[in-house]
């Protein structure tokens, strides 16, 4: 299982929870899973979402590893100059 | 791709680190770059945008009837030629290129032309009937957030907004962690107040230029500046409904950019035009219409509310930011709410964030889009803590820096950053303890981007000669090239002299993302690193051909294969040349590729420290000093990074100061030209002074960390600071031109008088 930290203004779509455990090894399995359990994410998911595991912040890598143990964290997707 | 955690050991550069003389300089100085409004073709003709007086108006009918039948009019378009995309972003991008059912800015695109001359074109566009039916407009962003404001367009909220808004704010976010009221109790002083930033132009001197050409069987090439030639292609595509294979971007020398042209404009009208006229047909905007109708940054209205203890503890931290982005959705809001607190290490921390959609034009991104204006009300605040309590602005800093450890307010818990020796360097730097004279000040502030990563492909080819052409796929805004060419000649053992990196059409290599979020230097440098490695590798298996033995005998050192020890065999070097020389008869042309989405990218802090005097009697603010000190982690060529630092500080000074987009009650942009939208030049300016830091980002080969937009972050804060502390009076609005100025001394006066 790992840990995932959601974002303030999502936290109305998580019953108010701030971190939700979900059983996953990537970021794939775990945005899916996420949006299964909490369908109320899909719209926020699929206008797009940065992943930051252990500080790092991952974008639409699918296969990036999770280990149980690793700081994970939903952001907005990012966008730069 | 999975983090790549190579920097693990001290690493002695030859090349990286060194400054070696810019490759593209000779032409740029000489005149013999071409930019996207240098390039010629046979037939060509001049398109021109016809565009909307109104910032709010419903499009009843275009008549371009007489246009088109004007001498020399080859094509006229207007949104009927077009088929709106069902992806959103997609088809906002194209709204804007395209007003559909409403104009929904002044300077909004209604219709085009393509005639034989500037001229004719121009004519044409005097031809075209446009039937209006002039809406109520809303610019200013708190105003466009109120329930009866008029509506840009319905049904683009998103679920996260609350009751009691606009149908124009279009999304909500909020951040952070711990019980901010508990962390206000604790505090010996709260400060609140309230700010407002104006939008800004990137003032990039190039206007947006293409050129654009239809074969009658579909096939389309596209000759543009911008920051991204695949984002061009997957977007015109997209709009063209075309496949992407169809079209070829290739990008032009680029002068300057900054995140403005990292979306289009022009160029869908381009092809369109093209298309249907089919001839050639080049799109030039002018400086006017680059301010009216390209993508200027957001305005801001922002509440901040800060606690801190008689010893410079910070106990809560409290941000609301309202950003307007244009008539469209806009994200940016959410890049601010995040960035606002990231410097420090708070146990109690909350951002707010509301986009509202207004009657200007769509933003797009400048420099770190969001932080600067985030940062300076935050920064503001801090700053006026340390005034009421006494206490060095600097040492306060330090005091709550965050840190490898520190959980940022936007969730996510720090490695190595180098905030805490930035500030330790400024502390430390004469310039801190220089004397100021009277009507001076000294502002401080720190400044903090995400940078990012993504997707990069980069080819090396090793020429039979000896050198080393490496292609890659990101227009050069900020010395790319050159630093991609010495990372590649760091890998290999060459000079650097004989690497020349060339950046190609979409057709030469695999998708690139765009020339943003400072990602340039880390992921094509990291690329490159990795096509060196696997050029290295190829070479070491020629060698061992040629000497007979296993290539896992062979080593690479020093621009050379060597046999790896002396049980290997007892073999002359051979250079990359002597190899290069036969790879035809070794087996073929020697090449190395490196295809990824990078990660890792790693944060980036700064802090920029500044003097300034106020003139009491005209409200003139003139920069005296300003040094900017910024973890780079490693400086690949260290001039290039001196001028981000020094670049991003220009572009904060003239946020700071001057630089503000005005709209009059029309509802039209009030200063579009450079006469009037003022950016500092060389002569408004003292010397930027830099002190590079570098503490290794692990996630590079090299150490390597975004550079180019952290620098634009600190100065509207650290000018803000330094003009409060030298006029005596906090100001909260940007730019504080002089009318702002001498309207607050003013108002402080009778304050001050009857104190």
């Amino acid at each position: 299982m790992v840990k995932v930290a959601i974002w303030g203004s999502l936290r109305g779509f998580t019953e108010g929870r701030a971190e939700i455990e979900v059983e996953a090894a990537t970021t794939k399995e775990m945005l899916d899973k996420l949006v299964e359990a909490y369908p109320g994410l899909r719209p926020q998911v699929e206008r797009g979402v940065s992943v930051a595991i252990d500080g790092f912040v991952y974008k639409d890598a699918w296969f990036t590893p999770i280990r149980p143990d690793s700081e994970v964290v939903l952001m907005p997707l990012m966008v730069g100059g | 791709m999975a983090l790549d955690k190579q920097t693990t050991a001290k690493r002695e550069f030859k090349v990286v680190g060194t400054r070696p003389l810019r490759p593209d300089g000779v032409d740029k100085v000489t005149g013999k770059a071409l930019y996207g409004a240098d390039l010629t073709a046979p037939g060509m003709l001049v398109g021109k945008i016809l565009r909307s007086p109104h910032p709010h108006a419903r499009i009843r009918s275009i008549d371009t009837s007489a246009a088109e039948a004007a001498p020399g009019v080859k094509a006229v378009i207007t949104h009927a030629d077009f088929t709106l995309p069902d992806d959103e972003d997609m088809r906002d991008i194209l709204v804007n290129c395209m007003a559909f059912n409403k104009a929904l800015y002044d300077g909004h695109a209604v219709a085009a032309v393509a005639a034989i001359s500037e001229a004719a074109a121009k004519a044409a566009l005097k031809l075209i009937k446009v039937d209006y039916e002039v809406l109520p407009h809303v610019t200013d962003v708190d105003e466009a957030m109120k329930p009866d404001a008029p509506v840009i367009e319905r049904g683009r909220q998103a679920e996260t907004v609350g009751e009691g808004f606009s149908e124009n704010v279009t999304s909500y976010c909020e951040f952070g962690h711990g019980d901010i009221e508990a962390g206000f109790t604790r505090a010996d002083h709260v400060i609140e107040r309230s700010f407002k930033t104006e939008a800004t132009h990137q003032g990039y001197i190039e206007p947006h230029a293409c050129l654009a050409t239809f074969t009658t069987d579909g096939k389309a090439d596209l000759w543009c500046c911008t920051q991204g030639q695949y984002m061009v292609r997957r977007v015109c595509s997209a709009i063209m409904d075309m496949e992407a294979s169809q079209l070829r971007v290739t990008p032009s020398e680029i002068g300057g950019g900054f995140g403005g042209k990292t979306t289009v404009f022009i160029e869908p009208v381009a092809l369109m035009l093209a298309k249907k006229s089919g001839r050639p047909v080049k799109i030039v905007m002018s400086r006017s219409d680059v301010l009216r109708a390209s993508g200027p940054t957001c305005s801001s209205s922002m509440d901040v509310r800060i606690g801190m203890t008689k010893d410079g503890r910070i106990t809560a931290g409290h941000a609301k930011l309202r950003y307007q982005g244009g008539a469209f959705p806009c994200g940016t809001v959410e890049m601010g709410a995040m960035a606002a607190f990231a410097a420090y290490d708070l146990e109690a921390v909350r951002t707010q964030g509301w986009n509202a959609m207004t009657n200007r034009p769509k933003q797009a991104a400048y420099r770190a889009p969001g932080a600067p204006m985030a940062i300076y009300a935050v920064e503001s605040v801090v700053d006026e803590l340390c005034q009421h309590l006494g206490l060095d602005p600097l040492d306060v800093r330090l005091k709550n820096a965050a840190k490898a450890g520190t959980k940022a307010s936007y969730g996510v818990t720090f490695t190595d950053i180098g905030l805490s020796a930035c500030l330790a360097a400024a502390k430390a730097h004469p310039h801190y303890a220089a004397p100021l004279g009277p009507g001076q000040g000294r502002g401080v502030s720190c400044g903090f981007w995400f940078n990012f990563g993504g997707d990069t492909c980069v080819t090396l080819n090793v020429n039979m000669d000896g050198t080393v052409s490496v292609t890659e796929g990101n227009p050069d805004i900020g010395g790319s090239r050159a630093s991609i060419g010495m990372m590649a000649a760091e890998e290999l053992g060459v000079p650097f002299d004989k690497v020349r990196t060339q950046v190609v059409d979409t057709a030469s290599l695999g998708y690139n993302e765009v020339t943003d979020g400072s990602r340039v230097t880390f992921a094509v440098g990291l690329a490159t690193i990795k096509a060196a490695q696997a050029a290295k590798a190829e070479m070491c298996r020629r060698a061992a051909m040629i000497w007979g033995i296993d290539a896992e005998a062979v080593t690479w050192e020093d621009g050379c294969a060597k046999p790896s020890g002396p049980n290997a065999g007892d073999f002359p070097p051979m250079t990359l040349a002597e190899i290069a020389a036969v790879s035809s008869q070794t087996g073929g042309p020697i090449a190395g590729h490196h295809e990824v989405n990078a990660d890792g990218a790693g944060v980036s802090f700064g802090v920029h420290l500044v003097d300034v005097e106020v003139d009491p009697e005209t409200g003139a603010t003139k920069v005296l000093r300003y040094t900017v000190f910024q973890d780079a982690g490693k400086a690949v060529h260290p001039d290039y990074v001196e001028g981000q630092m020094q670049g991003g500080a220009v572009q904060g000074i003239g946020w700071a100061l001057n630089e503000e987009y005005i709209y009059g009650e029309d509802g039209r942009l009030q200063n579009a030209g450079f006469l009037d939208y003022r950016v500092p030049v060389a002569s408004d300016l003292p010397m930027i002074d830099t002190v590079i830091l570098e503490i290794p980002n692990p996630g590079h080969p090299y150490g390597v960390r975004g550079v180019g937009e952290t620098s634009i972050v600190p100065p509207l804060a650290a000018i803000a600071n330094a003009v409060s502390r030298a006029a005596g009076v906090r100001l909260t609005e940007l730019p504080m031109s002089p009318p702002r100025i001498l309207a607050a001394l003013d108002a402080a006066r009778p304050k001050a008088a009857a104190e």
